[in-house]
């Protein structure tokens, strides 16, 4: 049997998969300390806002082991590492706004005599009045942007015609990326005055501005490299920016590599997190359920700076409609900014916080109406015109809703599991059960323009091996197993013969960040091309080494390794390809570009068409409830997901398990408690809890939608890594139907988020004795 | 001096190759000193307080239950010296030439790795359980991996690659080694810049160390007083080890009394424990994780006093009593007269906790038993509320109740007046509910980040009424595989 032509559609490990389980796969605290490097550890902020009245560095400064002790004054250039507003300084020149915010940094040879630096800086912080609330900061008029409205058809005529009115708040927690490889950045001094940084960033270019700018260089003095990250999942997006120019200000005043590496706590204390939402709705809906009206006002904490909090409120608005037909809406939003570390990107970038509006708005409907999950659900889904069109005006095309709703209802035997779960909870006291639906719909793209871009260099070696070059990170998600599988596709190579390089600005300039899912599709698209041109190029050279006509060109194939002409029955080895190339002076190297066509948004008027295309999933989730404890579990969980034609079914499985249960852990029992000072009381996984193998259901079913080729993506494939963790949500709905089989209260049944055991019990309680 | 051969280096084997050491700090932890002293980066960090599990690696106890066994720890909660005479296996040790190990090949495979900074943890825990011979139950095979967080894959595959490899033992070298293993020279006398750690062999060795050091801190597994070192870099300047004392290691039955010693390790417990003390058992299935298991014990969890420590509820249930020694000799504290406030406990200067003597009690209908923890996850979480609760009936009324909890006071405690609200009086629902507002005059508990004082005290409330329905047909009740909550009212139906 000859091999498969192609592994395109295959299931395969992790590219790294076996370095990673031998412990050879290097991250960036993992490289070999280059001779003479340095280590440096900042002095935070212990206060939340605060005025800098003393700092005093000298006897610190003179510690034997001590290189530097350097502060805001010591910058070359630019004391800012925001990505795009300018307001956030790499070390405080006078004002603190979160507790963790730098202030100076001690150089030394060791962690320990950092640490003894750091005992020795005296300084003296007049503490100021601090913003540590949505509430507070709406209060005090403390905002990050302007109000985002989108709006269509006729709000209040719309509720007076209502049969079912509904209004209320709700509110989603932050959330911990809590990747296990915490920050890392290690610079190393170069010659005439340039630097190479390794970094556990998902965003090497936006690191190499920032570090330039931080030292006053020109960018092209900067290469920025990222071997892989052990998770990024949106908080190494713009934050592996400051731990990079910490490094490079250390490197560039001591002339010695230095490392910048923090601690579990150190990591959870000073970045960023998933961005906390406070939302008030007013919804109408039809006694069949149909949703007429929904007003929403929602706000985020960006935290004490801008970073991306705009485009995460922007996306959470995009997505306040998940995927319900609308007809008549308010949507509004704005980020409040406290003083907290500046809240950033994570999986979903305000996806889920807008998603989970709606959905909560869904589920109250639904208990009032005594509709169940999957009804209420797919009578509002997107449909034919006119139910196809988003509240900004985007058409809803290539709509699986229906299929995936019709299918996964049906695999996961939806309808008997309901009567016996009814039974169930009629025979037991102390364990209820829920069983809820949950579908997702997802924008694909930057909702800025300019972000959608890649590029990619791919060099052919004489000896006919392949070196793959892309703008994209690897973090995990498998972005280089697919790179790698689309390469060796289009050269008819087997994967053996092709390698996936360090990610590096001097290979692959100007960069987006690897997020929003969009890493594969963008990257995909460009090492396709750049493989297509390689491929066009040695036809010619195939040509002329087998004798064939010109003319007969088109008619050349690249397979198993070897180039075929199977009209003349001529075969040659790619490799023999390769070397004629060579010798015929034909270049084995070639970059590849994409641009993502016709993405745009006019905010003003809240209309546009920001999105590539939409992401379709479905889950069905079970899950028991204890009512002595609160305890839950997920019984089951059935997914059906569309990922369009998958480039490695492996690799969108993995996402799709993944981002679930990271969900689960966001919406279940990962909880940043904040005390009164600001200081973060849960940061180590001593007190923080992320799921951890016993969360996993017993039974985990995933499925891939079948014969779902999306047009204009790469080989029909589709983005997955972010839209599975909305999934989740309808573990929520779930668990309020578990908690409603416990009482016969009339009351409204309120659950917080996240729904630890604690909050599940009050829920429990509170139906039970109607206050 | 007690000690005989005064070491000046550390020695033992790592990945098959003997390391001798004498220049670093003892206080270095195993981790760091794989780092950053031999640049054996494949184990991570990832926590440095062993709740993530990254920087799992294994060790050959000579000791197990079942002959030589590995046993995962977290290398971040051991210090060098703990390693000496150990032998070590790294990630970077499994690989046979370019061979990898059946699990690092299961772990591909099964697609089980994804950003990859937890694997090298995940394949050591697997590594352990590819050896563990006692693995036959899934919750089990669930426990084993519960000490190692992933926060990319979901679980799924690594679960289905634990499954598939528990005790699947292949002849290959390191079961060769296993049956080689013999013990080996555990005592320690170590020191480098200025720092001392002394693990003597005999108890004489040990007071004659405590006499000359009265500074010393005391350490048996470590687990508690590593995370000073990695959590708030304290440098202990002198330690002495309880861990060469082969005596402190060994259980043994004496009439109807389980003597455990104070060394015995969590690990080592669960296979006996469920014999005599089945309460026990179930506690230590929700008991922090592997790694922690295979190194933390009895006595170590006991004398840090905690006031969350999961096994002191248990262990005042069961009236159990602490046996304390001294030069002088021993001296036997009831547990219930130990843990005097908030991390003090009876044990005088230069005395040690040196056994836990256990009464065997068997339950039937009038006399039923239990243990429970509630936290926020289930797995390798500290407890909101940890309790072991007994009732002895007669004619269908309380004739003794023992009510001991964890997570509602400054030390682990009895609940004297609910015991006293429900003595004489019938062992009913309706009758229990009259009798639980005792409860609020025991305990004032506090709000933290694990509960609120809410949380506590009606979750301490339920577990004794849990308690009532869950025993009412099972006087002793095994927990199901994967429970729904720490308690199951309706387990007999």
């Amino acid at each position: 049997m000859s091999p498969k032509a192609s592994a395109l559609g295959t299931s395969l490990p992790h590219e790294s998969g076996h370095l990673h389980v031998s412990g050879e796969a290097r991250y960036v605290d993992d490289l070999p300390p280059p001779r003479g490097m340095l280590v440096a550890q900042a002095l935070t902020s212990n206060v939340a806002h605060g005025f800098i009245r003393r700092l005093d560095v000298r006897r610190a400064r003179v510690l034997p082991g001590v290189h530097a002790v350097l502060t805001a004054e010591d910058i070359p250039g630019h004391n800012d590492i925001s990505p795009f507003a300018r307001d956030e300084e790499l070390l405080a020149s006078s004002e603190v706004h979160c507790i963790g915010q730098s202030i100076a940094l001690v150089v030394a040879e060791s962690l320990e005599l950092c640490r003894a630096g750091l005992a020795r800086i005296e300084i003296d912080i007049e503490p100021l009045p601090a913003i540590l609330s949505i509430e507070a900061a709406r209060a005090a008029g403390s905002f990050l942007s302007n109000e985002h409205v989108i709006e269509r058809g006729h709000l209040e005529t719309a509720f007076a015609g209502a049969k079912l009115r509904l209004e209320g708040t709700v509110e989603t927690g932050g959330q911990d990326h809590f990747y296990l490889e915490t920050h890392a950045s290690l610079v190393t001094p170069l010659e005439d005055r340039s630097f190479l940084v390794q970094s556990s960033t998902q965003h090497p270019s936006e690191v190499q501005a920032k570090v330039a700018e931080v030292l006053g260089l020109s960018s092209s003095a900067v290469v920025v490299e990222c071997p892989r990250m052990g998770g990024g999942f949106g908080g190494k997006e713009t934050q592996a920016a400051n731990f990079a120019a910490l490094a490079a200000l250390g490197a560039h005043h001591t002339r010695r590599p230095v490392k910048v590496w923090l601690n579990r706590d150190q990591d959870m204390i000073c970045t960023g997190k998933r961005h906390p939402f406070w939302s008030r709705f007013r919804a109408g809906f039809e006694a069949d359920g149909r949703i007429t009206a929904l007003e929403v006002e929602t706000y985020s904490d960006g935290g004490f700076s801008a970073d991306l909090s705009k485009p995460v409120l922007d996306r959470a608005l995009f997505h306040l409609d998940n995927a319900y037909f609308i007809p008549n809406l308010r949507f509004s939003g704005r980020v409040v900014r406290t003083h907290q570390p500046s809240n950033t990107a994570f999986r979903g970038f305000g996806g889920p916080q807008g998603m989970f509006v709606v959905e909560h708005v869904l589920n109250l409907a639904a208990e009032r109406l005594g509709l169940d999950s999957a009804e209420i659900r797919e009578r509002n889904f997107y449909g034919p015109a006119p139910r196809n069109l988003t509240p900004y005006g985007q058409e809803v095309t290539e709509n699986r809703l229906a299929r995936i709703h019709s299918e996964l209802l049906e695999s996961a035997e939806y309808r008997a599991r309901q009567a016996s779960i009814a039974a169930h909870n009629q025979s037991h006291r102390w364990k209820k059960r829920g069983l809820a639906f949950q579908p997702v719909k997802f924008g694909i793209s930057f909702t800025n323009a300019m972000l959608n871009q890649a590029g990619a260099l791919v060099n052919i070696f004489i000896d006919g091996s392949v070196q793959v070059n892309h703008g994209g990170t690897e973090m995990g998600q498998g972005l280089h197993t697919k790179m790698r599988v689309i390469a060796a596709h289009e050269l008819g190579l087997p994967l053996s013969r092709i390698r996936l390089m360090t990610t590096a600005t001097d290979k692959i300039p100007n960069t987006s960040a690897t997020a929003a899912s969009s890493g594969a599709d963008l990257n995909g698209q460009a090492v396709r091309q750049a493989c297509v041109t390689l491929r066009e190029r040695l036809k010619e050279v195939a040509c002329g080494l087998l004798e064939i006509p010109e003319t007969e060109r088109a008619g050349v194939i690249f397979e198993d390794g070897q180039v075929r002409h199977p009209a003349s029955k001529m075969t040659v080895d790619f490799s023999a390809l390769t070397v004629r190339a060579h010798r015929d002076q034909v270049s084995l190297s070639a970059t590849g570009y994409y641009r993502t066509p016709n993405i745009h948004y006019d905010e003003a008027q809240g209309r546009g068409h920001p999105f590539h295309y939409f992401a379709y999933g479905g889950a069905v989730i079970e899950v028991e409830v204890n009512g002595f404890t609160g305890e839950h579990r997920l019984r089951r969980v059935d997914v059906l997901h569309d990922v369009g034609d998958s480039l490695v079914p492996s690799v969108d499985r993995g996402q799709i398990e993944g981002g679930f249960i990271q969900g689960l852990g966001w919406l279940t029992s990962e909880e940043l408690v904040v005390a009164e000072s600001g200081e973060l009381r849960t940061h180590s996984p001593d007190t923080y809890k992320i799921p951890a193998l016993g969360e996993a259901p017993p039974d985990f079913f995933v499925h891939l939608l079948e014969r779902a080729p999306q047009p204009d993506v790469v080989h029909g494939s589709k983005a997955v890594g972010e839209p599975p963790f909305m999934l989740a949500i309808g573990v929520i709905t779930a668990l309020r139907q578990a908690i409603l089989a416990y009482g016969s209260g009339a009351a409204e049944l309120s659950l917080e988020i996240p729904a630890t055991p604690e909050a599940v019990l009050r829920a429990i309680e509170s139906r039970r004795e109607p206050r | 001096m007690g000690y005989t051969a005064a070491m000046k280096e550390l020695s033992f084997i790592l990945n098959g190759h003997e390391v001798k050491e004498r220049n670093v700090a003892p206080t270095t932890t195993l981790l760091q000193y794989l780092r950053q002293h031999l640049q054996l980066t494949g184990t991570k960090e990832g926590c440095a307080e062993g709740d993530c599990g990254a920087c799992t690696v294994a060790v050959l106890d000579p000791h197990g239950e079942d002959g030589p066994t590995y046993r995962a720890i977290n290398a971040c909660l051991v210090l060098l010296p703990m390693m000496q005479g150990q032998t070590i296996v790294t990630v970077e040790g499994l690989k046979t030439g370019d061979q990898l190990h059946p699990v690092q090949q299961k772990l591909i495979e099964a697609f089980g790795s994804q950003c990859g900074y937890c694997t090298p943890g995940v394949v050591m825990s697997l590594f352990e359980a590819c050896y563990r011979k006692d693995l036959d139950a899934e919750w089990k095979v669930d426990d084993q991996l519960c000490g190692n967080l992933c926060r990319c894959t979901g679980y799924r595959p690594i679960r289905e690659s634990a499954r598939s490899l528990a005790g699947r033992c292949p002849n290959d070298r390191f079961l060769e080694d296993l049956r080689q293993a013999e013990s080996s020279e555990r005592s320690v006398h170590y020191e480098s810049e200025g720092e001392l750690y002394l693990a003597p062999e005999s108890f004489d060795a040990l007071f004659d160390h405590l006499d000359t050091h009265p500074d010393v801190r005391l350490v048996a597994g470590g687990t508690d007083l590593s995370l000073e070192i990695t959590k708030r870099f304290v440098r202990p300047k002198k330690l002495l080890s309880l861990e060469a004392i082969e005596a402190l290691s060994e259980h043994r039955v004496e009439g109807d009394t389980w003597v455990v010693g104070a060394g015995v390790t969590l690990s080592r417990l669960e296979r006996p424990a469920p014999k005599y003390a089945p309460a026990l058992a179930r506690m230590l299935r929700f008991f922090a994780a592997r790694q922690i298991k295979n190194r933390a014990t009895i006595g170590g969890n006991l004398c840090t006093a905690s006031p969350i420590g999961d096994l002191a509820p248990v262990l005042l249930m069961l009236d159990a009593e602490f046996v304390l020694r001294s030069r002088a000799g021993e001296r036997i504290v009831p547990s219930a007269e130990f843990f005097l406030s908030y991390r003090k406990t009876a044990l005088r200067k230069k005395e040690i906790m040196s056994a836990v003597r256990i009464p065997i009690l068997t339950a039937h209908a009038e006399h039923r038993l239990s243990a429970y923890k509630v936290s926020k996850r289930q797995e390798l979480d500290i407890s909101a509320v940890s309790a072991g609760l007994r009732v002895e009936l007669e004619h269908g009324k309380v004739k003794r109740a023992r009510f001991a909890f964890g997570g509602l006071a400054a030390t682990p405690a009895r609940a004297s007046r609910l015991e006293a609200a429900v003595t004489g009086q019938p062992w009913t629902e309706a009758s229990l509910e009259k009798a639980l507002p005792a409860l609020e005059q025991d305990y004032k508990p506090i709000d933290d980040h694990r509960g609120s004082a809410w949380y506590r005290m009606t979750i301490a409330k339920r577990l004794v009424l849990g308690f009532l329905l869950e025993t009412e047909s099972e006087p002793s009740p095994e927990h199901a595989y994967r429970p729904t909550g720490t308690v199951d009212p309706e387990a007999s139906r």
